[in-house]
């Protein structure tokens, strides 16, 4: 091979692959978010409606769409939903309950312990880490700075 | 008027802050598990700051559905947390906030998991 | 007699032959180009087990055991049999080849395996270490799905430049020059990365490879395309396969007209949702073993090479920032022995 260098390759590379079709992501991600949005925001009036106080029903907003999201990944139809959505499924919490259950679902060959209870969160594991943690030192800042 | 007004709200937001991941997907080399991350911790600080508790006001839905809000819990428990106990407070809101849906999470995969089996997407 | 022509070539002089061949897919492949080819389809692709493993494993036995057939041989009668496939360890060919009780060669080429089978059975078959040898591979959608990239129901957009992977297999039995299709010759690759890192574009990482190892052969043997009928890559597939043409030209070589590639042979991009196209050890197999294997018995095709690409990273590689470096190996498929 005559000398071709990497960012060389890379050009070429780039010219020949086609580009993602935002034209059609990114409209679909605001429709489809949105509408899982909009029925959150639904759930929430149902269980203020039925008197659950409202700090209480973005609560259960959030384990009702957790529960639908894992339903649809378990009866293989969420990846239907989620291949058209792209972020559209995976911003919302839908997204990280999705990225529980699929592995569960998928390692469980290998095992109730060391397959499904095991790998459940190598997916979703980051969203934990990073977001309790950032949230311990938000805590830490404010317990040291005396700014609660 | 009002409902509807509320669902468009609600729509609206969440349509723009999914649209705003969408535009990260496509134009950086942000991968999909990376964009939840930034998200969930920017998440965090917007609520550290008091930004984000005005747009779940507007929108409701559309600003606590999406991960970000999911982060902004994690914020206000913790604060709500540290006022009720002091240091042990740091380490338990975040948690205590996001034990609806980290419990949700584990135990309805594991029930789906026993019931369901993973099928060929061909 | 093997001998070596130019730095990477070796002719061989007593072309072994492929005397048995078979090919088996699974329901993308039975809706494809290459269906009626193809010797076993079953839509379900579980094959009868209860993981995608045992299915790879199990889709193993019934390709080696039809090419054996096919062959009018028994297992008693296969001196060799080189096999590999992209699960860790490979282990959908050992407990493929668990039961066969022939010495067992393991390979690990990636996608490249086939044409790697091929080439090594050859030379073992041509200077008389084998009577007959087989090779065989296999790849799985679910089973590579889920060791390479994300678990089958969770909801990930595919790139455009992304392959699917082919639930598919193929075997080849190798024996004394007798019938067409005839190996005469083998050029192994040495790994090339050029740098490219994206796991959804293994096209563009495979394509230098292929590139290297084609123009080897055409230094080597003082040949270009017009001695062929057809250049086969194994699954550059859509990006791969015109990077691949662009970076011969830039050599002086224009392969237009002359190449073809599985992964676009396998798949029909314009109904079926497979973005660049095939990939996997199974997609070239599937296609040589049955379609390309046929043509050339049949004199259809008089002299093809056959170059098998594959992409040599892992997971962990990966995920530490490395790039995918990339190889290819070529063999030169003929109707007649010399």
């Amino acid at each position: 091979m005559s000398k071709l260098s990497n960012q060389a390759y890379e050009e070429m590379s780039k010219k020949a692959s086609p580009p993602s079709r935002s034209g059609r992501n990114i409209p679909l991600a605001f429709l489809i978010g949105g509408a899982i949005c909009t029925l959150g925001e639904a759930f929430i009036n149902l269980y203020m409606y039925l008197g659950v106080p409202e700090k209480d029903a973005f609560s259960l907003c959030s384990v009702t769409l957790v529960f639908l999201a894992i339903l649809f990944t378990g009866f293989n139809l969420y990846d239907d939903v989620a291949r058209y959505g792209g972020a559209g499924t995976l911003v919302p919490i839908t997204g990280f309950a999705n990225a529980v259950a699929s592995p569960a679902l998928e390692f469980k060959s290998e095992g109730y312990i060391m397959g499904l209870g095991a790998k459940m969160f190598v997916i979703a594991g980051p969203v934990l880490v990073y977001g309790l943690s950032a949230g311990i030192i938000y805590g830490l800042i404010l317990y040291l700075f005396k700014l609660y | 008027m009002d409902i509807f007004m509320e669902y468009l709200k609600a729509f609206l937001v969440g349509g723009v802050i999914c649209a705003i991941g969408q535009v990260l997907i496509d134009y950086t080399k942000m991968t999909p598990a990376r964009i939840l991350v930034s998200f969930v911790v920017a998440g965090v600080v917007l609520g550290a700051f008091g930004l984000y508790q005005p747009l779940i006001d507007f929108a409701g839905g559309g600003a606590s559905v999406p991960i970000l809000g999911f982060g902004s819990t994690i914020a206000k428990g913790t604060l709500d947390a540290v006022r009720e106990k002091g240091l042990m407070g740091a380490l338990t809101g975040g948690a205590t906030a996001a034990a609806a849906g980290i419990s949700a999470s584990i135990f309805f995969s594991l029930i789906i998991a026993l019931i369901c089996k993973p099928k060929d997407k061909s | 007699m093997s001998t070596r022509q130019g730095k990477y070539t070796v002719k061989l002089d007593n072309a072994p032959s492929i005397v048995g061949f078979a090919a088996l897919g699974s329901k993308r492949e039975s809706e494809g180009p290459m269906a009626q080819y193809i010797d076993i389809l079953n839509a379900d692709s579980m094959f009868g087990q209860t993981t995608w493993e045992k299915a790879e494993s199990q889709m193993q036995r019934q390709v080696a055991e039809c090419a054996i057939n096919k062959a009018n041989l028994s297992t008693q009668g296969i001196d060799y049999v080189l096999a590999g496939d992209l699960l860790n360890q490979c282990i959908g060919s050992h407990y493929g080849m668990r039961e066969m009780d022939i010495p067992f060669i393991g390979l690990y080429g990636a996608c490249s395996t086939l044409a790697e089978g091929l080439g090594l059975g050859a030379v073992l078959v041509e200077t008389g270490a084998a009577r007959t040898v087989m090779t065989v591979t296999s790849s799985h959608f679910c089973s590579a799905e889920k060791q390479y990239r994300f678990p089958l129901a969770y909801g990930g957009v595919r790139a455009p430049t992304s392959q699917w992977t082919v639930t598919g297999a193929g075997a080849a039995v190798l024996g004394k020059g007798s019938m067409p299709p005839y190996v005469r010759a083998v050029s192994f690759g040495s790994i090339e990365d050029k740098g490219v890192k994206d796991l959804n574009n293994m096209g563009a990482a495979m394509a230098p490879a292929a590139a290297q190892t084609l123009q080897r052969y055409f230094e080597d043997t003082l040949t270009n395309q017009d001695n062929y009928d057809l250049i086969l890559t194994g699954d550059l597939s859509l990006v791969g396969s015109d990077l691949m043409q662009s970076l011969m030209m830039r050599e002086g070589y224009d392969l237009s007209g002359k190449h073809a590639d599985c992964g676009l042979m396998i798949y029909d991009r314009d109904t079926q949702p497979v973005e660049a196209g095939g990939s996997g050890c199974g997609c070239s197999a599937a296609v040589v073993c049955s379609y390309i294997a046929q043509s050339i018995r049949e004199g259809k095709l008089q002299n093809v090479l056959f170059v098998g690409t594959g992409a040599l990273m892992s997971p962990v590689s990966v995920q530490q920032g490395e790039s995918i470096p990339c190889i290819a190996h070529l063999v030169h498929l003929s109707a007649t022995p010399v």
